[in-house]
């Protein structure tokens, strides 16, 4: 499956605050033989799934991107943990929902778009074992890192709800644990792997991210995590800034994946030479 | 508030939210599960009661709205698929729907920005906190 091309949704983070984590994606796809090619005039997904049966508008940047992919022949790619739950919902919808579908082909009339849930949605970390399979990323490893413990922090929208991402058994999920192993480290399980850091609550009370996230690390060290990984730059964020006494590193699960493939070092200082030039 | 007023906003929430409350049976696995259930004054099963029994007033004013993660712990766990944080999520947007229902302003946005706050987090609380 070398050389395998797939409409890209980067989503607002990925393009600012986590540009980390898009670059370091970009450069381990070419690495390991496939291309993300990115949505020309994609919108921003909302950060959250609109869960009211009546809201129509809060869906229409997420099937704008899917009839875009549909209509390139090919397969939508997220990161981000939130635009994969957004889309992967909505795309749901598109297929299942009579009044979703409905509303949003009527409203997208205009643009001439009538979509009815065509699109294959994937995750990287699907990519990874799906397409290019584990042993194969483990074969392209140069760097692995031999006998590193490694946290795989899921968070809530990766998983969740399980019988509409159909990534991976919710409440025992093994995919992040295998791309630990395919980097040549040891997976470390904690009961809150899949348990919320608080997500936006912030703006509501900043006590409820601080004590989950603290909760979070204290669970995957207790275990003997020495880095923890996510692909969702909001967990990532909220377990960064609440760190209290915590001694594991949180890392984007691509920041690991272009170092064991030997490219990090590339994309590091592209970044570093883009932001210079600012 | 009449009654025929609380029988419309139930109404409402039923059908915004697509749940069926009658489906519960109260085994409190969502709230037992709920990862905000210290910093909710209402816990998930008790919005499927109160929805049921019509009384809705108390979580019209409830912060419980607000502290909802909506993390879908409860929407996984539940064993009869009754799914009460598209419950939490009805109410809330009955209260921000009206007019001065928002609950978070852009002005105050700016206080608690910092230089590493992901776009993903202003959006998502955008999309929950205010309509």
């Amino acid at each position: 499956m070398n050389n395998k091309t797939y409409a890209y949704f980067p989503g607002c983070t990925l393009r600012n605050k986590a540009l980390d984590l898009d670059r370091y994606a970009r450069a381990s796809a070419e690495a390991l033989g496939f291309y993300l090619r990115e949505i020309p005039d994609w919108q921003c997904c909302g950060g959250t799934y609109p869960l009211a049966k009546d809201e129509t508008a809060a869906k229409l940047s997420s099937v704008r991107a899917l009839a875009s992919a549909r209509d390139s022949g090919q397969d939508l790619v997220t990161i981000c943990s939130a635009c994969h739950n957004v889309i992967k919902q909505v795309n749901n919808d598109m297929q299942h929902d009579e009044n979703s579908m409905r509303k949003v082909n009527n409203y997208l009339k205009e643009d001439r778009i009538e979509y009815h849930g065509e699109t294959k949605v994937r995750h990287y970390l699907e990519v990874l074992r799906d397409v290019i399979g584990w042993n194969t990323v483990k074969a392209k490893v140069v760097k692995p890192f031999t006998g590193k413990k490694i946290g795989a922090y899921y968070g809530c929208l990766l998983l969740r709800p399980g019988n509409v991402m159909q990534m991976d058994d919710p409440e025992n999920p093994v995919i992040m644990e295998d791309f630990i192993r395919a980097i040549g480290a040891i997976p470390v399980i904690y009961a809150l792997r899949n348990e919320c850091c608080g997500a936006y609550t912030v703006f509501e009370d900043k006590e409820i991210p601080a004590e989950r996230s603290r909760e979070i690390l204290d669970n995957a060290e207790t275990n003997g995590a020495e880095l923890i990984v996510t692909a969702c730059p909001l967990c990532r964020y909220n377990l960064v800034k609440n760190r209290c006494g915590n001694d594991a590193e949180i890392f984007y699960f691509t920041e690991l994946l272009a170092e064991a493939l030997g490219v990090k070092e590339k994309v590091t200082a592209a970044m570093e030479a883009s932001y210079a030039s600012v | 508030m009449l009654q025929s007023e609380l029988d419309l906003i139930r109404e409402e929430i039923l059908s915004v939210s697509g749940v069926n409350p009658l489906k519960c049976m109260q085994c409190g696995k969502c709230s037992g599960t709920c990862p905000s259930y210290g910093k909710m004054e209402y816990h998930p099963n008790q919005f499927v009661h109160m929805v049921e029994t019509g009384n809705v007033v108390p979580l019209l004013k409830s912060e419980s709205l607000y502290t909802c993660l909506s993390c879908f712990a409860c929407v996984e766990r539940c064993p009869r698929q009754v799914e009460p944080a598209k419950l939490v999520e009805a109410v809330r947007m009955v209260v921000e729907r009206q007019r001065n229902g928002q609950h978070l302003e852009a002005e105050k946005i700016p206080e608690y920005l910092d230089s590493d706050m992901p776009q993903q987090a202003v959006v998502s609380a955008f999309r929950k906190y205010r309509k």
